[in-house]
């Protein structure tokens, strides 16, 4: 399955009008006012304020300085310098890349099973499967994580399970070992379901009688799999792959809301440093550590156009 | 966030899940076995479902009696009612379906305008005009919220509900599915309201929009829950209470310190936030999942 557009370019060639050229033209005009209201949002909250980040990462901006603006100096490349030289900011990249390098392979590991299983030859339970598996990702992530905080206190509903089983359950999220398990746990649970559905449509797409020839040349059910299934959802992996990889880049809500991105910083994303350095007024070091982010996704972008881009 | 335009050939909805194919011949994993082990991960999907529900229905002295304990020693609904008359609940309702409303308004209108015209118009600067809805996609809303912050202050909506919800009045998401549902509408039809003298806005207004009622319901819902979910910038623009929405006040009462033993009260603001998109979603499962299968994003 390829959902994915590679390019501007536009998208139905169609037939030559007989109108005059300027009938051509106001129709663009008309086209124009069409996507006003989208390209004002889009100027005001994307564009300028993508400019503006990457102004202000270069200068000393603070929040004190937002009403007073010649206050504010030029720093070149002093932000980016300073991040990488902070101990708590490689620290926090190393963080984002446990969540990547965890977290992505979990989460596409569980949704492409339960998508094969479902699609094994479930009948009957096969919708109510489908709406359990989804339900989280259209869950409201404050009230989920809110649950995860209390089913993993100290005296939580996990623990009472461990004590029932006869072993003492430690402080989950106190924990600077065990914190981050729990973080990713929740974002597994969390997109499970998006990579469940995805890996759907692409087993949807897979044809049926390539399977047919296979089990009659007597290839087993694992050996279909690996031989035909998976190199013909190449696709379908990559994509999911890159959409969970950028998710994983900018993590924020479950590391923010379960721990704040403690203890001891052990959970703390890029993301979150992000929040915490503009909570702490310092504008311009918050914009550069955005811009990193940035810069990860984009990188991560152009792979996924690059690989995804039908071959012309 | 990161969303992936639909097909341009494509112009039906995406397939998302056409029911059981036949079962291919050939040895495969017994059907027990299947069911069993969906059957254990159905259970752990939902075991946070049933503990906030039981949870919600417990009081504050059976909590502290047994603060682990799966069931509730008596129903109450005391928490819900102590939400909403004590702890501004009501106003946080209030406040999120005022964002939501104005959301989903925006992009109906916002929304489908720009992919009407994106897939109905060839006019000069069209590859820009997209190029601008796949930058509004792939840009991280983690690198723009600062300097998003500052123009929010000088338009004066900081703390205000309008400055919760304008970046979101029209989302690429939303222009993604209506340009990919106007695709599919022939030319022909707009073509001929053209020779009968109708002008553009009325044939958008008349003949297109009655005709995207599938693909509308999907802005609709997909925007609605980008609203409701929506928590990192309410968080940054919400500063008094009386503008807070669910989430940012269910987070806030969360971290105050009294209220850490009394779970039951913040298990009954879970369900609360989470209540209405779970309805809706039950519902209208359908369009949930084709949004998302169209996009990858949730």
């Amino acid at each position: 399955m390829t959902a994915t557009s590679t390019s501007g370019r536009p998208l139905s060639v169609q037939p030559p009008r007989r109108s005059r050229s300027s009938g051509a033209r106001r129709r663009s005009l008309i086209a124009w006012l069409f996507l006003t209201p989208f390209l004002l949002v889009f100027l005001v909250y994307t564009a300028i304020p993508t400019v503006a980040a990457l102004g202000f990462s270069l200068t000393d901006l603070r929040g004190t300085d937002l009403r007073n603006p010649f206050a504010v100096e030029f720093v070149g490349l002093g932000n980016y310098a300073w991040l990488f030289s902070d101990d708590r900011f490689v620290r926090d990249l190393g963080n984002t890349a446990i969540f990547v390098l965890v977290g992505v392979p979990l989460t596409m590991l569980l949704g492409f099973a339960l998508a094969l299983a479902l699609n094994a030859g479930i009948r009957r339970l096969r919708g109510v499967f489908r709406t359990i598996f989804f339900a989280p990702v259209v869950t409201n992530i404050v009230a989920v994580a809110l649950i995860w905080q209390y089913a993993f206190n100290t005296n939580g509903t996990v623990n009472e399970v461990a004590a029932n089983l006869g072993f003492a359950g430690p402080n989950w999220l106190g924990d600077p070992n065990l914190a981050m398990p729990v973080v990713i746990l929740l974002g597994v649970w969390r997109n499970f379901g998006t990579a469940m559905v995805l890996f759907l449509a692409g087993l949807q797409a897979v044809p049926e009688d390539v399977h047919e020839a296979a089990a009659l040349d007597g290839a087993g059910w694992w050996r279909r799999l690996w031989h035909i299934t998976t190199p013909l959802l190449m696709p379908t992996i990559l994509l999911v792959s890159v959409l969970l990889t950028v998710f994983y880049l900018q993590v924020f809500d479950e590391p923010y809301l379960l721990t704040d991105g403690g203890p001891l910083g052990s959970t703390e994303s890029v993301a979150l440093y992000t929040y915490h350095q503009f909570g702490f007024g310092q504008f311009g070091l918050s914009s550069a550590a955005s811009f990193v982010i940035l810069v990860m996704v984009a990188v991560v972008s152009i792979i996924q156009f690059r690989l995804l881009r039908p071959r012309a | 966030m990161t969303v992936t335009a639909p097909t341009e050939t494509s112009a039906a909805p995406v397939v998302v899940d056409q029911g059981p194919r036949p079962a291919p011949r050939g040895p495969r994993p017994p059907q027990v076995l299947l069911h069993a082990a969906l059957v254990v991960v159905a259970v752990l999907t939902l075991l946070p479902f049933v503990w906030v529900v039981s949870g919600s229905l417990r009081s504050l002295d059976d909590i502290r009696a047994a603060p682990g304990a799966w069931l509730p020693s008596e129903v109450t609904l005391d928490n819900f009612v102590r939400l909403f008359a004590t702890q501004g609940f009501s106003t946080y309702l209030v406040n999120s379906v005022v964002v939501a409303v104005i959301v989903v308004a925006g992009n109906i209108v916002a929304a489908s305008a720009a992919g009407y015209a994106l897939a109905k118009f060839d006019f000069a600067g069209k590859r820009l005009a997209f190029g601008a809805v796949m930058a509004a996609l792939m840009v991280p809303y983690t690198a723009t919220f600062v300097p998003q912050f500052v123009v929010t202050m000088n338009l004066g909506l900081v703390d205000t509900l309008a400055g919760i919800a304008l970046p979101s009045i029209a989302l690429p998401i939303s222009i993604f599915i209506m340009r990919q549902y106007a695709s599919a509408i022939p030319d022909e039809l707009l073509e001929a309201a053209r020779i009968d003298g109708a002008g553009e806005l009325r044939i958008f207004a008349r003949i297109f929009l009655p005709l995207a009622g599938p693909a509308l319901a999907t802005v609709t819902i997909m925007s609605f829950l980008a609203a409701w979910n929506n928590f990192i910038w309410p968080l940054v623009v919400a500063q008094s209470t009386s503008t807070y929405t669910l989430p940012v006040g269910l987070a806030a009462t969360s971290q105050a310190a009294n209220n850490v033993t009394d779970y039951g009260l913040m298990l009954a603001g879970a369900i609360v936030v989470m209540l209405p998109v779970l309805v809706l979603f039950l519902f209208l499962q359908r369009y949930f999942v084709q949004g998302v299968a169209a996009t990858g994003l949730r």
